[in-house]
Parts: structure tokens; sequence; C-alpha cells
């Protein structure tokens, strides 16, 4: 209980700091005017620009607009995108469920690329398979993905043909984009489950249940690949981070319409609202799937719940 | 073979416990050479290094020389003043070898000074988080935690976009956002070592407590430092790259891998060689360097597998 209690200030903690670094985005050149207006500040008397500051509320003390910024999000209000017409907090949530869905179809992808290959590399370490397959894992951490990218629509998209370059519409068109994202999480988790394996294989227990007669298969998916796993499920909530931090670029690449690429388009056009709006949803999901993770591994793992 | 004096060697041990389980450094060169991948790697880093700075004397042409008569001719083009255009011209009629080239100083300027940065404080914050713990240390986890939760390329994204393109700002917003990794592994370190006998001596000898820091414990924790710029400085290249991919890294003015997939991204298919030169350059240098790292690792300390 006292481990929930802990870990719920801090998700709390977190909460609280990625929402100072939200509001604190607007302050970073000294002057939120200036950042929401843009170059539009040339066409504006000064008057103008004064009227807008007292109207947005920029002309109070920062703890004032931070009290009522956090206020405001709260109630969903992230200010509204002159650019889309449109409350910011709508123009992102309309977008999540295609981000949500990329994401998940690659770190499903990834856990059932990875974690077989790994298997396999550790049942015949310096094999010729395991030798492919650690090539693989090197060249698939080192591959940034906007490259990766540009290479399958290269091959697939534009020569073969075979799949769609850009878009959302069918099952096809989150091929590419899914293997974009899932390439590195492949890389790392193959690797994990690989050195993983190896290490308990030398366990006294694995000895143990292969004198006692047991099946090698038996030892290698039941004793040592249960145990192996642990590691893995541990690094899944960072490994979210990096899926939906990674959704950024290749949603960018294979015009993904999710929250990624509205924040780079937002970026584009300074409408900031969104940009804040983007950047705190995608850091709450984050840290809501990680306290998740944390308290559902709190109760698997009786060692976690009471601290040692 | 030379004799070893065994009263000397104890003598040496004594003087210096750190210095006598470190790997002889004359061993340096004879083991990277007999490693095959790491050889390689630190031959094709070599390269880039040289041509990012010998880059205005190696460079065929002016990298920003525009001219639009000769844009997107194909590799091996030659003009009528007999220049001839190994990797072709891009859009805008400029040469892409010289932009290449020009591109590793732009990506070992920003992989570098941003690993000096995050290194730097890092460093410092982990010793003193992990040496006095206390209230520093508990500011230092939830800073760790709150960071966490952001993907580190939406934090740079987000900060870039407000602050606007720059090589300066790149670099400080890099090496800003990356010193946590640093801080948590010397801080476990730390931690690991503040009880050791050696320190427990030069607090009962009654030494101030900075010179127990920087002179007893810092020099026992550079290996997973070193080990960790390594693997940083390819993490900061593929950032920097990613950051300019999406517009908001190095000014367009500036030739840098990222930009030049960017700019080339509109033609594929088209005219290739705009994008797979600058995505080789970026997929090699970034390999060679984790290869490295994992060299080193294995070179400095084999125990650091587990941790990095």
């Amino acid at each position: 209980m006292r481990y929930i209690v802990r870990r719920l200030l801090q998700s709390l903690f977190v909460v609280f700091g990625v929402s100072i670094v939200a509001f604190g985005m607007l302050f970073m050149t000294g002057d939120p005017t200036e950042v929401i207006l843009g170059d539009a500040t040339d066409r504006m008397s000064v008057a103008q620009i004064e009227e807008f500051r007292v109207k947005m509320g920029f002309d109070r003390p920062w703890y004032v607009q931070y009290a009522s910024f956090v206020g405001n999000a709260l109630q969903g209000d992230f200010g509204y995108s002159f650019i889309r017409h449109q409350p910011a907090y709508e123009v992102i949530t309309d977008k999540l469920p295609a981000t949500i869905k990329l994401a998940s179809f690659a770190f499903v992808l990834s856990l059932l690329v990875s974690i077989p290959l790994g298997v396999l590399s550790a049942i015949k370490p310096h094999k010729p398979l395991d030798n492919i397959a650690t090539v693989l894992a090197l060249v698939g951490q080192s591959i940034p993905s906007f490259w990766l990218g540009i290479l399958l629509i290269m091959f697939f998209g534009v020569y073969l043909k075979w799949l769609p370059i850009s878009g959302s519409g069918t099952w096809q068109h989150i091929i590419m984009p899914g293997i974009t994202l899932a390439a590195f999480p492949i890389a790392r988790n193959m690797r994990l489950t690989r050195s993983s394996m190896l290490d308990f294989m030398q366990r006294d227990f694995v000895r143990t249940a292969r004198a006692k007669g047991i099946s090698e298969n038996r030892v290698i998916y039941a004793h040592v690949l249960r145990n192996s796993l642990l590691p893995i499920v541990t690094s899944i909530g960072l490994e979210l981070g990096f899926l939906l931090g990674g959704s950024v670029i290749t949603e960018t690449i294979f015009g993904w319409p999710g929250v990624g690429r509205e924040i780079v388009a937002a970026i584009g056009s300074k409408d900031f609202y969104v940009v804040q709006a983007g950047v705190i949803m995608l850091a709450l999901i984050f840290a809501g799937v990680n306290l998740l993770i944390d308290l559902t591994y709190s109760l698997i793992d009786p060692r976690i719940r009471y601290g040692s | 073979m030379t004799e070893i004096d065994p009263a000397a060697e104890t003598q040496a041990v004594v003087a210096n416990p750190a210095a006598a389980l470190r790997p002889k450094r004359n061993a340096f060169f004879p083991r990277l050479f007999r490693s095959k991948a790491a050889t390689i790697s630190a031959i094709i880093f070599l390269v880039v290094v040289i041509a990012a700075l010998t880059a205005p004397w190696l460079s065929p042409a002016d990298p920003s020389a525009i001219k639009i008569i000769q844009r997107l001719k194909p590799p091996g083009y030659a003009n009528s003043a007999g220049t001839t255009f190994w990797l072709g011209t891009d859009a805008l009629g400029r040469d892409v070898l010289s932009r290449v080239i020009f591109g590793a100083r732009v990506s070992l300027t920003v992989g570098l000074s941003a690993v000096l940065i995050s290194g730097t404080i890092g460093l410092l914050v982990g010793l003193l988080s992990g040496y006095f713990g206390g209230l520093i240390d508990d500011l230092f986890m939830r800073i760790c935690d709150i960071q966490l939760s952001f993907p580190t390329i939406l934090l740079a994204l987000t900060i870039m976009a407000v602050l606007g393109s720059g090589l300066d700002k790149l670099i400080l917003v890099l090496g800003l956002t990356g010193w946590v990794q640093y801080g948590r592994i010397v801080r476990s370190q730390v931690l690991s070592l503040k009880n050791d006998e050696f320190v427990l001596a030069a607090r009962a000898t009654g030494e101030r407590q900075w010179r127990i820091i920087f002179q007893h414990i810092l020099p026992n924790i550079w290996s997973p430092v070193i080990v960790i710029a390594s693997f940083t400085v390819a993490s900061n290249i593929v950032a920097e790259a990613s950051l300019s991919f999406l517009g908001v890294g190095v000014p367009p003015s500036i030739p840098s891998w990222g930009t030049m997939l960017a700019d080339g991204r509109q033609y594929i298919g088209v005219a290739d060689w705009l994008t797979v030169p600058a995505g080789l350059a970026i997929s090699l240098t970034v390999l060679s360097i984790n290869i490295l790292g994992d060299w080193l690792r294995d070179y400095l300390d084999p125990r650091l597998k587990n941790l990095l």
C-alpha cells in the first residue's frame, strides 16, 4: 500500500513538472505575446499589441497565469487554435486515435519479432542465425527512423509499388510506418532477450530442471524464457515513451494523421496552443501508462510491493 | 620479455589501487585491431572526423553556391566549366558531395559539444546527489522522473519550436536535455563506492569533502561515463538530424545531413542521389560510433555490460 501511495505521489509530481514545462514554453523567449502573435506584431500598433496582451491575461504576474493555465487545462481548455478555428484540445483529441493505433501496432510488431529472434539467437549463440540477428540488431539501433522510412518508401512505395507511401485509409497504410517505428524497439528487445536468456541459462535452477530430465523445450520456454522476460516487461514503459516520441517523425514522413504530425504542422504554422496541448497529452499518456505498468508489476512481483 | 619486479608491482598497487585494476594503456590499439568490426568502425569514424576538419579543402565546390541552371543533375555530371559533380546536384544546383562533406561538420560539432554539456552537468549532479544524498538526491530523482516522462525528442522539439532554429541553440537544448542518464549512472556508481574502504579511509584522515569526491571517487567512475558519452555522441547526431529533418534544427543555410534528407524527400524516385548519400553518411557514422562504444565498454570494464 505504501508503495502504491508513493508511486501515485510520484506521478502527481511528474504531472506538475509536465505542466511547468508546457506552461514555461510560451515564456522561453521572455514574452508570450510575441510567441503567440509571431510576425503579426510587425503589422500591429503598440496599442493593439498591448490590448492583445491584456486580453490574453499576459500582463498578470506569472503565478496567476500559471494558476489559470492549470485551472483551464483541468477543464480541457488549452486555448484556441486560430489556424484550425477549433479549441486546441479538440485538435489533439481528434488525432489521438490514429497515434494510438500506430503505436500499438508498432508495439505488438516489436514484441512478435524481437522475442522469438532473441530466443533463437540465445539457444544457439554464435551460430549463423545469431550472427545475422546480432548484425541486424546493431543496424536497427543505428539507422535513424527517418532514413529507414525514406528507404522503405523508395523500395516498397516508389519502385515496387507494393505499398501506399502516405495516408491512412487501408490496412496497407500502416505497414511501412509500423515497421519504421518498430525497428528500434525490435533491435533493443532482441538484444535484451538474448543476453537475458544467456544469463539465465547458466543459473542453478536451469541445471536442476535439466537434471530432472525435463525436455529441452520445456527448460527453454517454461523456465528460462519466463524469467528472461522480466527485464523486457520492465522496459515496456520506457518503450512506450519512445513510440510516442518517435511518432512525431514517423507520422511526418508517412503523412499519418496523428498527434505527432499535428504537433510538427502546428510548429510550422506557429500554432503554439496546439503544440502545448499535444505535448501535454502525450506526456500525460506516457506518465499514466507507466503508472499502470508499475502498479500491475507490483501486484505480480511481491518484492517491489514490500520495497526490497 | 621484460621481467616483472614483484616488489615494485605491489608498491604500485598500494600507491594506486584504481590503476592496478585498469587494463594497461599500451594494450589499447593492439586490442582494438584484434576486433575486425571495431577496426572498420574506427576507420569510418576517422574518415568522418577528417572530412569534418578539412571540409573547406576537401570539398570540390562551395556547398551553398546556388546555380538553378544545373539543378537535379545526376551523379557524374560535368558542367561546361569542367567541374564534375560526383554525387550530382540538388534542387538548387548545389553540389551534393560537398554538402555531405560539410554535413559531417554539423553532425560532429553538435554530437560532441552537446555531450560535453550534458556529461558535465550529469557528472556533477550525479556525484553530489550520490555522495550527499538527502534533499539534493530527492530533488534530482524527481527531476529524473519528470524528464523521463518526456520523450527527449519531443522535449527538444518543443523548445526548438519556440526558440527557433540555430546551431548554438540546438547544442544547448540537446546538452540540457541529455544529462539525466549520466546523472543516474554516476549516482548509482557513487552510491556503491562511497562506503568502500578507500573512501572511508580518506574520510577518517580528515580529507575535505570535495577532495574525496573529485580525487578519490571521480577517478573510479570514468569508465561508465566515457561509455555513455560515446553512445550519446551517436544519439545526438541522430537527434540533430531528426530535428533538422523536421525543420527546427540547424537553419537551412547550413548544410546538414538531416536537412538534405528533408529536401530530397520530395524527389524520391526522381533524384535518389539527394537522399542516399546523406542517409548512408548518418547511418554509417552512427553505426561506427555505436560499435566503437560497445568495444570501448568491453575494453574499459566488461562488467558494465549489465549496466549500459
